[in-house]
């Protein structure tokens, strides 16, 4: 790869229901608007909740072919689970995003990571933990500046419904705050 | 950080190009579209639904009709009679749709009747792997139907390309007069990737041709040389019996060898003669490989990941990529594969390719070749896909033993 060759591998993971699929394709739609070359690919369960979810990214300026995330530059973990199975294939100089309302453990020496309890916080400020995926990715962008946060707010405008966009976009501004006051552990 | 080049920079500042974010199901359902669809009837399933839940949605803005049926036979069996009436026709459904959907195919095929039938392939067999991708259908998309029918498969590897093969596949369908089957995978199915769709305007389509004598001396099964016959529509006039039976130029039944032996004939030929037109084969690093790998469909994909990272390493390797699986192109692969010394065949099954590799190459390596030249199957069907260093391992296991 030359050195102006810019390629991320993104993985969102969690369990069904969490919102994982949505995110990873408010972030590819943002990575469209960046013109990009993105790919957004899926992986759940044959159940409509719970079991095991995740979505990955592919975000580059060139030419790329296999569409799944194998070694991540950028992995988000909303369950334990997920964080156990997939932390091993981080890259040493890729950074971790752990919700820890429900991640205790993490066994990561060499990356970065941040440990924010998502979940519990957006279900406290608004009532409802449904949008914490979207705070979790607002996080994500805020500090990583994978795609621009331009794009992940018109992305967001496109892929929520008019009823719930408020709410999404409250959850984004405290995804943004929480980047802004959380250093890395 | 640098921007992408966008490739479309012919139209400039004015009319800008957007690239949007798409799915490879979306694609196929604004492929049928753009292609002309009149007709769709389907059930949904896991991972095809995104298909019919699209074309229910826009089919009938467009004046289109839309049916969901009670399963996959009744599915398969009112787009065979919609085409009839002249509707451009097509379905959409995963493995054990298709399973059921075998008879309607082979039938679609005897009357010679246009359709368009998607399979997005999932883990199998039986119910199996609802949300994961497999490549098992292959040999079934061949002949899963009984007696011996010709067949025409296209498999794609992008969301652009579910689009065109789409299209492609309503073109032949409508020009050879048959049931022409489209596969996906589950991967390709929900992957999205940004595509910028051609101008329709300057894609070409393809419509059935229609007789031009009068009512009184119209046969339903013209045997002209180029195989391709007109075919008129229930309610133009036109008389003409269908059947699934063995059937004269008038349709109507018949168990004379002579006229049964017609029948089949052209059945068969008007797909071996004219595989140069059905045919289309990618060649990605091949020129001056002595590995080349043998992918289809998203797992093409990894393989050319795969060609890409062991170049930068020097290693010559190089991928063959069939669009066009049946016809299986022998010539093609003969020309392209016939010199080199090893030839890996990945697939997400028990090995389907590989066999057709087999017996094409077979043909053309004498036994003493055989010992200095290795045909290599990885073979995996657990539900995820092969991945690029899956090929790479293999790859170095041969040159290891060089």
């Amino acid at each position: 790869m030359t050195s102006n060759e810019f390629k991320k591998e993104i993985r969102l993971s969690g369990s069904g229901g969490q919102g994982l699929i949505t995110a990873g394709i408010i972030l590819a739609r943002a990575a469209v608007r960046d013109k990009y070359r993105v790919t957004q690919t899926q992986s759940y369960g044959p159940e409509s909740r719970g079991g095991a979810s995740r979505a990955d990214v592919i975000i580059s300026n060139g030419d790329f072919y296999f569409p799944e995330a194998t070694r991540f530059d950028i992995l988000l973990c909303l369950t334990q689970e997920a964080c156990d199975k997939y932390s091993e294939n981080l890259k040493d100089t890729g950074i971790l995003i752990a919700d820890s309302s429900f991640i205790n453990n993490i066994t990561l020496l060499d990356s970065t990571i941040y440990e924010i309890p998502f979940t519990n916080i957006i279900s406290e400020k608004l009532g409802t933990p449904l949008p914490a995926n979207i705070a979790a990715l607002s996080f994500l962008v805020r500090k990583t500046q994978v795609v621009s946060e331009t794009s992940l707010k018109e992305a967001l405008k496109n892929s929520i419904k008019s009823a719930y966009l408020d709410l999404n976009n409250k959850a984004m501004r405290i995804g943004f705050k929480l980047a802004d006051e959380y250093l890395k552990v | 950080m640098p921007k992408v080049r966008r490739s479309e920079s012919k139209e400039s500042n004015k009319n800008e190009i957007v690239p949007v974010l798409m799915q490879g199901n979306e694609a196929i359902a604004r492929g049928a579209l753009d292609a002309g669809l009149d007709f769709f009837a389907g059930y949904p399933i896991t991972p095809s639904t995104e298909i019919a839940e699209i074309l229910a949605h826009q089919l009938p803005r467009r004046g289109g009709k839309f049916i969901q049926m009670e399963d996959e036979i009744a599915s398969i069996a009112a787009i065979v009679g919609a085409s009839l009436t002249g509707a451009k026709a097509m379905t959409a459904t995963s493995g054990p749709g298709f399973s059921l959907m075998m008879e309607g195919i082979g039938y679609a095929k005897m009357i010679e009747t246009p359709c368009v039938v998607v399979n997005v392939m999932r883990g199998g067999p039986s119910t199996g792997l609802p949300t994961s991708p497999s490549q098992g259908d292959l040999m079934q998309s061949r002949w899963g139907s009984h007696g011996d029918a010709p067949a025409i498969v296209l498999y794609p590897d992008s969301v652009l390309e579910s689009y065109e093969l789409t299209i492609r596949a309503f073109n032949l369908a409508e020009k050879y007069r048959t049931c022409v089957v489209l596969l996906s995978d589950e991967v390709l199915a929900h992957m999205r990737e940004a595509v910028t769709l051609p101008d329709i305007k300057e894609v070409k389509m393809i419509s059935r041709i229609k007789p031009n004598v009068p009512p009184e001396w119209y046969r339903h099964y013209e045997n002209n040389p180029k195989y391709r016959s007109p075919l008129a529509s229930y309610g133009e006039g036109y008389r003409f019996h269908v059947t699934g039976l063995a059937h004269d130029p008038y349709g109507f039944p018949t168990s004379r060898p002579d006229e049964v032996s017609v029948m089949m004939n052209r059945l068969r030929n008007k797909v071996r003669h004219h595989i140069n037109d059905l045919v289309q084969i990618e060649s990605f690093m091949m020129e001056d490989a002595t590995t080349a790998i043998f992918a289809a469909g998203i797992t093409a994909r990894a393989a050319k990941s795969a060609v890409r990272q062991l170049r930068r390493s020097g290693k010559r390797v190089g991928l063959l990529r069939p669009l066009t699986i049946w016809p299986f192109p022998d010539d093609a692969i003969r020309q392209h594969l016939i010199n080199k010394k090893t030839i890996i065949v990945p697939e997400m099954n028990q090995g389907q390719l590989s066999l057709e590799i087999k017996r094409v190459m077979g043909s053309v390596w004498n036994y003493a070749s055989l010992k200095t030249r290795k045909i290599i199957e990885i073979r995996k069907c657990n539900g995820e896909l092969i991945t690029p260093g899956e090929i790479i391992s293999a790859v170095k296991e041969v040159k290891k033993d060089e």
